[in-house]
This record gives structure tokens, C-alpha cells and sequence, in this order.
């Protein structure tokens, strides 16, 4: 890294947009209202999987104030990301319950609820495919036609009359030869149910459809208007300069608003009302029963070990539960592929990852997608085996963390600069105090008092799934008094990104912050492309794009300069608002006289507005082998470990935390204050998904909690007492390629939660838990078993 | 549009269905509001559709999340779950009355300063319920500050800057006053 000083990197800045935030004058598309604007409602299935035998809508229609009903006749259109396997809405028959099957738009939301409730439908019932086994079995298929459905060939392999929607594979090495070689073979199975990512605004968008020409205005609470544009206008048959898409403050994402969601729709209601705009707001309880999970899976490995813990081979198969549909799915699905086997060095394995449909509420992208899930088995499997190992679960990790030169699974190099895992376990294990295991007698005891502790420890890694030449833009203007906006596609929904890009801009053009403004409301129509705002890669890849703006202004200036003051522009540098001669610093212009053209004094005018832009493309990405899922897939992977101290009340099964020690090794901090925020949230929301977040559903496959009451996420009485994040930002191992040496952390904090606290609790009570979450409840009964057992 | 039958003198007015519309008196950040409402409309809704204040925001409509958090005669209420017509006679304060002027209040300046914000969609709610305690207790300690608090979901924060936030804020009010 540049030894040169930093004046805004590092630096704690307030978030750009905080003073609207707090005043209430932000607008989510949840306070918008425009001019003409109608109101949709949807009625859901109430069956898990039924035919459609008929839809009456004759009684809606006639209720005053109502001015369209749409069913899946109408709303026909095929839409999805990775997977086109979705209609806009349901169309010869349901395949989970909450699925849309009709909408009605009114002049006010309460005709248009009034209405939904006078459709009839008659539905047939069919079989429930009800679980990953069912599905497996593939007697009773959710898409019969899977087979010809449109996907990206190469990447994803759905199984023709069955009910796999894409079956991913690793292969690396020999592991009939690795088990061989193995002293211990151990296997075990995990599971976890599918969460929801609740973002405080729910899913809400309005649609404006022009109907005199193919164009659509759509005002969407989402994260990525740029891949909203290309899956709307792909559905709508129309192109993707006709649609507009514009995103005001988003009230939270994780996820869960990447991809498409209620755009087509809204856009094909719209349509129906001969083009006035129709907002389409969902409720709480639709958010749950209707808009896509963090899908269910189930975790099955078989690891060989030498009796010194040397991983010699892995069997694994990933199985997601992904309900209904897996048009984004499937490449949560994929993420195993590459990660699916944790942060090690695994000579010997075959990977199996298995997207699976069932007749359940459909499942997408959720914050480190594919990770938290198989982080959560892999870090409870590693932990289990030391146990039986005999060695401690700070040596296991120890003997087997990639190193530079290691490859990973799916025969990617390490180098130095990819990273260090070891040094993120030291932080923690040094933080944390781990001395090794408690005694089963020293837990005995504990147990009598009615309240024990225990610690534990689980590693992390992600690197972006995304496809392998995915790019960002980004523009730059300077205003006449030499302040500079900045344009970028990517969306900031609240993990503080625009201040980052900000912050880089002000750091390139040696501007004061104050200076540099991002343009929120971004506007396909306006804004340079962005391909997803996922994967935590907005600071890296828009962070350089940034970068290479800011230099292509500033060489801009030099030119203009270069000029007027008789020189080089090589001769040239910048700074404090000025372009000045390397030596002779008195030869200088100021950035306002250049912003617009530089005019002489007898008038004549050189150079013009200074606009620049900047792009990055994802570097030396190659597609996994179909068959192998050998290739470079990883384009920035950022390693952490978590620490956990807790304790449970032995009685009522309550876990309190007491502290998380984590440890990143995140090569450059832009800002604390920000990357603060998005460690304690994420490990928060790890929480949850740890002690309390759960969907259940019936044995008809009817979601039963789809309400807070029920189905909750942490308050501010379920935190850890304490939280200490460690960031590492070591120059040999930080990301040369990143911006200032930084890596993506947006989502990885909530990563392997689940499996520390996991861990811990084998600690405190000598139980290993296979299933999330330890809700008091489980954790109780658990401990009811165990003692009697012990008895 | 006064649909129009006469009683004393006043004119009654009906809901699309056919209900009689009351009439309430009440006051928002220190204005004062004569409507007639309709009696299942929510005060979030008042506040919302037809005084267009939309700080206020809905995240569940279920008084489970927070989200649209007012304070109400003084305390802080869930304002999805109370009817418009129970807010007759009422003072109200929502987050667009929180700053002094054109200033924000010392709240507002600490949720900025920790990063008490991601997204910002709980903000306003978050805001009331902290400023209902800050009202009833000038020193509140972190467990009073969870409980003021434990009824607004923060998806983003993992609350550890809006709890650190607060017991700034009290501080800082604290010496204000000395």
C-alpha cells in the first residue's frame, strides 16, 4: 500500500443523508403519492398447492371505487433473475400458500381490500410436496415443465421431471483416496428453517404505464433499479430504455429487494387502468406469507481426518429448501460451490449442492447468501469432530485454515493478499480468553448451580456470488464553485455506502467532504448502470470506479492547465482545490476556474464542464466447471472468525449473551463509524437467526406465524451485553486491488453466529445442537433430555 | 363535500360506507387541526393521508414494531392502534416536531453523531419513544434505555449506537439544564 497520507479514508464521517433521516423528511416510496394514483391490493392462495379451477371476479368488479381486477389470464408474463420460473402471477394452478392470484386496483386502499374479499376461486387440491425429502422423491413435481424453462446455461442444472431446480457440483482431488487415507470418518446432519429478512419498510412499488407507448415509470422500494429495469422490460417484452425505475430511500433490504419482486405486476395493473400509476404496498403479514425467505437447508458431511485433525476429504451435500420458486435461489444454491466447505484447505471433495423446490413460500438472496447457512454446519461439524478428536477446536481450525498457496475448493489460489483467517481466530481466541475446554466434570458442576457459561469460537469467509463480468459505473460533475457530485447506479439502503463513495472521491481530489455530494434517487433514466446492489461489493467495485473517475478529472484539469500555465500536464499535481506545478507551486489554477472551460482574459474559452466517469469490471472471473466447479469465482473474499461468551439459564433455557469478540480482516477501514454499524447489525441479525427467527408452517404447508407476535427479530433486550469488533488491516494482507486496500464487510458479520453460539453452548452444557434456533423452548428440552440421559 | 343531512345546525358527514364522520379538535407539533374523520381510521393514518406528515411510519400496522411511534398527551403510543377520532382534544408530537426551529434538538445531533441510523425507516420511531424517557427521566441507565425502547424494531443497527445515542443525549440535556 502508498505510504501517502490519508486525509479522508479512516475518517469517522457522519452519514450523508443522516440530518433527513432524523427529521422525518426522508421519502421511502412508502410516503408516496402521485398525482392520479390508484390503489392494489392482492388475494393470496390459501392452498400450498392447488389448481386454479376458476376465478369469479363479476362481484369485485362491480363494487364502487374499484377499477380493475387482473388474474393470472391477464398477468401471464414470465419473470425471474437466475431461473425464469415465476409468472407475474399464478396461472394454472398455486404452488405455495400466500402466491398471488389476483389484484385489484381502487380508487383507496380499503375499497381495494373490500373488493379482494368478493373474488371467488375455486381450487382443486393437489399433493403437497412438503419437505426436501418428498421433493427428492419426485413423485409429485411443482414445475412440470423445468425443463424448458429459460436459465443461465452453464451455471445452473435444473433436472428434467424432477424437482431439482439447479444441482451444482465440486469435485477437486480423489476422495475415495482421501477417506482411505482418513484415520476417522465422521458424519453429521444440520439443519436451519427459513427467516425472514424483515426490513422495517415492506415491499412497496408504483407503477406508471404509459398507455400510449411502450414506456413504464416505476418507483420501487429496491436495491437494485438497474437489474429491476432489465427483469421488468425482459417480462414486459418491452426494451430497457422504455422503463424507468427509481429508487428514493429504501427502508432496509438484506436481500430480500435484490432481484424483481412487485414491478411487473404493478406495472401490468397499471396497464389496466389505461396507465394511471398504482401503488401496491404489502403489509406485514403479506411481507411474510408472500415475499421470499432465506430458504430452509439441510447440511449432510462426511469428513475424513487424520487422528493429528488434518482434513484429508469431504462429502457433502447442501440441500436448500427453496420452496416454490428459485428464479434467485439457484445461485444461493451455487454459493456452496466455492465456500460451501468453510474457510479450509481440503485436498479430497466432492460437494453436492441441491436447490430444491417444495410447495413452500419461495426463498431468495439474504444478506452473505448460501454462507450463514453452511457456516452454520460446517462450524458446528469442525467444533463436533474436535470434540471427538480430542483436540482442541482452536488447534483443528489451526491445522486446516487456507494459506496462501492453499487452494480452495473450487481450485481457487490463495495469495497473501487474499486474506488471512489465521490472524482473524488469533484476534479472537487472544480476545475471547479461550484456554481450551471445560472438564465434563467442571460443567457437572456448573450445571447445579442452574446457571452455566460457555465460549466458543466459528470462522467465516464469503466472497460475492455474482455472475463473472459483472461491472459498475460511476460519473462525476464539477459545479462552477468546485463542488462535485457524484453518480453512481449502486444503491445506498442504508449501510452508509453513498458517504463511502463520497469519502473516496473527496480522498482522490483532495476536496473537503463537505464538497463532495452522491446523488441519491437513483433513476435508471439518469444514473450510470449498476448491476446489483448485493454481495457487499459496493465499496470495492464502485469504491475503484470512484477512484478511476476522480483521476480521469483531475487528468482532465491537467490538460486544461497544462496549457494555460505553459507546461506538461505531467508536470502537474493537485490539491486544496488547485492544479500547481510540481516545483514551481506558484504556477497554479484553481479547480472553480477550470470547472467549466478556463476562460482567458481576452475571452477566449479552452476545455469545458468537467464531467468524468469511472468503471470497474470484475477481474479474472471465470465460470465454475460444469461438472467440477473448478474455476475463479471469488472476486474478493473477506475472512473473519466470531467469539462468543454466554450463558444459559439451565432451567428455562434462556440464552443471554454476554459478549461477541469478532474479528475481521477487512485490509482497510473507510470509515469506523459505518463498518461499526454493519458488524453490530449483522451480528445482531445473526442473533436472530440464531435464538429466536423461524418460519412454521402446518402439515398443510400453511405458514403459522407469519406475524411479529410469532415470528419476531431481536429487540433491544435480546443484544449481546457486549460487543468488540477487531478489523484487521494489515498492509501484506490487505486487497491490493481494493479501494485503499479495503474489502467488502456488509455482509459477512452475520455469518457463522448461528455456529459460535452453537459452539458455545456445547461449552456451557456439554449438548451438541443440530437445529436452529435455540429458542428457549429447544434449548430446554434439550437440556431435559441430556440430563436425563446423564441420569 | 358535505353529504348533507343537517343536525343542529352542524353539518354531518359520511364515509364511502355510510358511516357518520367524527369530528375531532387536536394539535400537532404545535399546530391546531379541526377534522372530520372517518371512525376506523387509524392516527397513523390521520397523520399520514391527511395531514401529510409522513415522518410517521408504518412498519406493521400491528403495534408490534414501533415504526410509527408518536407521542401522545405526553406519552409514547403506537400510533397505528389508536383511532384519529381517540386523538380529540389531544397534543400530539411527532418527529417532525422534534427539532428547536430550524435545529435539531440535542436527540437528533447524538442519533447523527453514533450512527444511530442505517436505513432510517425505524428513525422516527425510534426518536419518540427516546424522547418519552428523556421526558419522564433525565438519567435513564442502559437497561431503561433497552425497556424505553424494546418496542421498536431496528433491523439495521443491532441498537448498540441508538442505545449509545441516548444515554448521550440524556447527558448532554442533563448539563444543559445545569
Amino acid at each position: 500500500m502508498s505510504e501517502k497520507k490519508l486525509n479522508h479514508i479512516g475518517k469517522g464521517y457522519d452519514r450523508k443523508e443522516a440530518q433527513e433521516k432524523v427529521t422525518g423528511q426522508a421519502v421511502y416510496v412508502h410516503d408516496m403519492e402521485v398525482p392520479g394514483m390508484l390503489y392494489a391490493k392482492v388475494l393470496i392462495s390459501p392452498y400450498a398447492h392447488a389448481e386454479i379451477v376458476s376465478i369469479d371476479c363479476s362481484e369485485a368488479k362491480r363494487l364502487k371505487g374499484v377499477k380493475a381486477v387482473v388474474t393470472g389470464k391477464e398477468a401471464c408474463q414470465r419473470v425471474g433473475l437466475y431461473m425464469v420460473d415465476k409468472n407475474i402471477m399464478a396461472g394454472e394452478k398455486v404452488r405455495y400458500q400466500g402466491e398471488i392470484v389476483s389484484a385489484v386496483v381502487a380508487e383507496t386502499e380499503a375499497i381495494a381490500e373490500e373488493a379482494v374479499t368478493l373474488i371467488k376461486v375455486e381450487y382443486k387440491p393437489l399433493p403437497i410436496i412438503d419437505s426436501l425429502d418428498e421433493a427428492l422423491k419426485g413423485k409429485n413435481l411443482v414445475h412440470e415443465k423445468l425443463h424448458t424453462y429459460e436459465h443461465m446455461k452453464g451455471v445452473f442444472f435444473p433436472q428434467k421431471d424432477s424437482n431439482i431446480a439447479s444441482w451444482n457440483r465440486t469435485k477437486k482431488g480423489d476422495i475415495k483416496k482421501g477417506f482411505e487415507e482418513a484415520d476417522f470418518i465422521f458424519e453429521e446432519e444440520y439443519t436451519l428453517p427459513a427467516v425472514a429478512h424483515v426490513p422495517m419498510e415492506t415491499h412497496v412499488a408504483i407503477a406508471q404505464a404509459d398507455p400510449y407507448s411502450d414506456k413504464v415509470k416505476v418507483w420501487s422500494s429496491a436495491q437494485s433499479p438497474f437489474a429491476v429495469r432489465q427483469l421488468l422490460a425482459k417480462s414486459l417484452g418491452i426494451a430497457k430504455g422504455d422503463v424507468n425505475v427509481i429508487v428514493p430511500y429504501v427502508g432496509g433490504g438484506f436481500g430480500g429487494k435484490a432481484g424483481v419482486h412487485l414491478e411487473p405486476l404493478v406495472s401490468v395493473l397499471s396497464r389496466a387502468v389505461h396507465g394511471r400509476p398504482v401503488k401496491l404496498k404489502m403489509t406485514r403479514e403479506e411481507e411474510f406469507n408472500t415475499l421470499p425467505t432465506r430458504a430452509e437447508m439441510r447440511a449432510r458431511f462426511k469428513t475424513g481426518m487424520t487422528k493429528e485433525g488434518k482434513i484429508t476429504a469431504m462429502e457433502v451435500y447442501h440441500d436448500w429448501d427453496s420452496g416454490a420458486y428459485a428464479d434467485y435461489g439457484v445461485n444461493v444454491g451455487k454459493t456452496a460451490v466455492y465456500s460451501g466447505a468453510g474457510p479450509y484447505a481440503v485436498p479430497n471433495i466432492e460437494l453436492h449442492s441441491r436447490t430444491i423446490y417444495t410447495n413452500k413460500v419461495f426463498s431468495t438472496a439474504y444478506r452473505g447468501f448460501g454462507h450463514l447457512e453452511t457456516h452454520w454446519a460446517v462450524e458446528r461439524h469442525m467444533d463436533m469432530m474436535a470434540q471427538k478428536l480430542k483436540i482442541d477446536p482452536y488447534d483443528l481450525r489451526m491445522k486446516n485454515l487456507l494459506r496462501p498457496g492453499d487452494t480452495t475448493i473450487s481450485g481457487e489460489l490463495v495469495y497473501p493478499t487474499t486474506g488471512d483467517p489465521v490472524a482473524c481466530l488469533d484476534a479472537v481466541s487472544k480476545e475471547l480468553g479461550w484456554k481450551g475446554r471445560k472438564s465434563e466434570e467442571e460443567r457437572k458442576q456448573e450445571m447445579r448451580t442452574g446457571k452455566v457459561r460457555g465460549k466458543g469460537f466459528a470462522m467465516l469467509h464469503k466472497a460475492p456470488a455474482m455472475p463473472s463480468y459483472t461491472s459498475t459505473a460511476a460519473i462525476m460533475q464539477m459545479d462552477e464553485d468546485g463542488h462535485v457530485k457524484v453518480m453512481l447506479g449502486a444503491v445506498d439502503f442504508g449501510q452508509g455506502a453513498n458517504t463511502i463513495m463520497a469519502q473516496v472521491a473527496a480522498e482522490e481530489l483532495r476536496l473537503p467532504i463537505k464538497d463532495v455530494e452522491v446523488v441519491w434517487n437513483v433513476e435508471t433514466d439518469k444514473h450510470p448502470y449498476d448491476w446489483n446492489t448485493v454481495a457487499s461489493k459496493h465499496a470495492f467495485m464502485g469504491g475503484n470506479a470512484v477512484r478511476k473517475a476522480a483521476g480521469s478529472m483531475i487528468q482532465q484539469m491537467k490538460e486544461v492547465a497544462g496549457q494555460v500555465l505553459r507546461c506538461h500536464p505531467d508536470e502537474l499535481t493537485h490539491g486544496d482545490g488547485y492544479i500547481y506545478h510540481i516545483h514551481q507551486t506558484h504556477r497554479r489554477l484553481s479547480y472553480v476556474d477550470l470547472s467549466m472551460g478556463y476562460a482567458y482574459e481576452n475571452g477566449n474559452g479552452i476545455g469545458g464542464p468537467l464531467i468524468a466517469h469511472g468503471i470497474y469490471m470484475a477481474s479474472g472471473l471465470t465460470n465454475p466447471d460444469p461438472e467440477t466447479g473448478q474455476g475463479r469465482p471469488g472476486l474478493v473474499w473477506t475472512f473473519g472468525a466470531h467469539g462468543v461468551d454466554l450463558e444459559v439459564d439451565v432451567e428455562t433455557g434462556e440464552v443471554n449473551i454476554l459478549r461477541v469478540v469478532s474479528a475481521f480482516d477487512i485490509g482497510k477501514v473507510i470509515n469506523k463509524k459505518l463498518v461499526d454499524g454493519q458488524v453490530f447489525g449483522g451480528i445482531v441479525q445473526g442473533v436472530g437467526s440464531a435464538l429466536i427467527e423461524g418460519y412454521k408452517f402446518d402439515e398443510d404447508r400453511k405458514l403459522l406465524n407469519p406475524y411479529f407476535g410469532d415470528n419476531r427479530i431481536p429487540s433491544s433486550k435480546d443484544i449481546p451485553d457486549e460487543v468488540k469488533a477487531i478489523y484487521i488491516e494489515e498492509p501484506k494482507t490487505a486487497q491490493v486491488d481494493g479501494p485503499y486496500g479495503a474489502r467488502g464487510i456488509g455482509e459477512h458479520p452475520m455469518i457463522s453466529m448461528p455456529s459460535a453460539i452453537g459452539n458455545a453452548l456445547y461449552e456451557a452444557l456439554g449438548i451438541n445442537f443440530h437445529k436452529l434456533p435455540f429458542t428457549p423452548e429447544n434449548v430446554a428440552l434439550a437440556i431435559d433430555k441430556h440430563l436425563r440421559n446423564d441420569v | 363535500m358535505c353529504s348533507t343531512a343537517k343536525k343542529k345546525g352542524n353539518c354531518i358527514e359520511y364515509t364511502d360506507s355510510g358511516l357518520p364522520k367524527t369530528a375531532i379538535r387536536f394539535e400537532v407539533n404545535g399546530d391546531n387541526f379541526e377534522k372530520k374523520v372517518d371512525p376506523t381510521m387509524t392516527l397513523l393514518q390521520l397523520l399520514n393521508n391527511e395531514l401529510k406528515l409522513f415522518g410517521t411510519k408504518e412498519g406493521c400496522g400491528e403495534g408490534e414494531c414501533g415504526a410509527c411511534s408518536i407521542i401522545m398527551n405526553g406519552k409514547a403510543v403506537n400510533s397505528c392502534l389508536v383511532l384519529a377520532a381517540e386523538a380529540d382534544g389531544a397534543s400530539i408530537l411527532t418527529v417532525e416536531g422534534l427539532g428547536q426551529g430550524n435545529k435539531l434538538s440535542i436527540l437528533q445531533q447524538e442519533f447523527i453523531k453514533y450512527d444511530a441510523l442505517q436505513c432510517g425507516f425505524c428513525t422516527p420511531g425510534m426518536l419518540m419513544s427516546a424522547r418519552s424517557l428523556l421526558d419522564r427521566d433525565k438519567d435513564p441507565n442502559d437497561d431503561e434505555i433497552k425497556e424505553a425502547i424494546e418496542g421498536n424494531f431496528c433491523r439495521c443497527t443491532g441498537y448498540i449506537p441508538i442505545i449509545d445515542a441516548i444515554r448521550s443525549a440524556a447527558k448532554r440535556e442533563r448539563e444543559e439544564l445545569k
